[in-house]
């Protein structure tokens, strides 16, 4: 999936691992608002499948480098320029 | 590389700082240089170091047939990474008194018997020391942002986390071992 949005103006996307491979899709970008938005905008962008895959109970959301409660209502997520949201799933280190 | 000082626990006469440092890399690491780098850091306060060393078996995870493994893949966040290794170290310097604490986790692909993670725990008693370590290692695998994929002879496949490695997370938590 490719974008020619404006890094700056944009809520940068990146997806890790299976996620990456599922959705054909390393990192993209949507325009600034809420979790909520984001994942409406990357509903229309990706397959369905892939999408389904980054929505699984068991996929983590990191924004900023700081994971997201799994409780949190997207619409009350605010997703501002510059912000970098991340798809993880299950980590394997150690 | 990445650092923090911590406290001792409160009710302890002797206020001193842990040394700590985390870091991702995918050259190997050597234990011998960590363990002389532990050793001046800790100081005279150290009575004890505890090392743990994870390697890449050669017998197939994910299919348990006990095929051959070709290669361990690792993947970081780079960023979210370091700082959820340097969370669970700070966690275990909450939890014990420990005076040093380092821990290098490799990425990138690493064939069978190759060094994959380290973590070196000094403190003055070895109860500290060994406690520490292992809960380290137990939280590297639930909480620390690493994913490996294993290549065998089925082809390429993510591995799952385990129920074990969870159940011993949450051990740690219910215990407060």
């Amino acid at each position: 999936m490719s974008t020619q949005a404006d890094p700056v103006q944009s809520v940068r996307i990146v997806f890790f691992a299976s996620l990456r491979e599922q959705t054909g899709c390393a990192e993209s970008a949507v325009t600034p608002g809420t979790l909520e938005t984001a994942l409406a905008a990357l509903k229309a962008a990706l397959p369905a499948a892939g999408f389904q895959e980054i929505s699984a109970d068991n996929v983590r959301v990191a924004l900023n480098h700081e994971l997201l409660d799994v409780d949190l209502d997207p619409a009350s997520v605010a997703l501002q320029a510059g912000d970098e949201l991340a798809f993880l799933p299950p980590v394997t280190g150690g | 590389m990445n650092s923090l000082s911590c406290r001792r626990s409160p009710g302890v006469s002797v206020s001193v700082r842990a040394h700590v440092q985390v870091g991702v890399q995918e050259e190997d690491f050597d234990l011998g240089q960590m363990y002389v780098q532990m050793r001046a850091a800790g100081g005279a306060a150290t009575g004890a170091i505890a090392l743990f060393v994870g390697l890449v078996r050669d017998r197939n995870e994910r299919a348990g047939d006990g095929s051959q493994v070709a290669s361990l893949t690792l993947e970081h966040y780079p960023g979210m990474t370091e700082k959820s290794m340097l969370a669970i170290a700070e966690q275990a310097c909450e939890r014990w008194p420990l005076v040093g604490v380092h821990v290098v986790h490799r990425v990138g692909t690493l064939p069978p018997e190759a060094q994959i993670v380290a973590v070196l725990v000094a403190s003055a008693h070895r109860d500290a020391a060994f406690a520490g370590a292992e809960f380290i290692m137990d939280y590297l695998k639930t909480d620390a942002v690493f994913w490996k994929k294993e290549a065998a002879e089925g082809g390429e496949s993510w591995l799952q986390s385990t129920e074990d490695d969870a159940q011993r997370a949450e051990n740690w938590r219910e215990q407060g071992r």
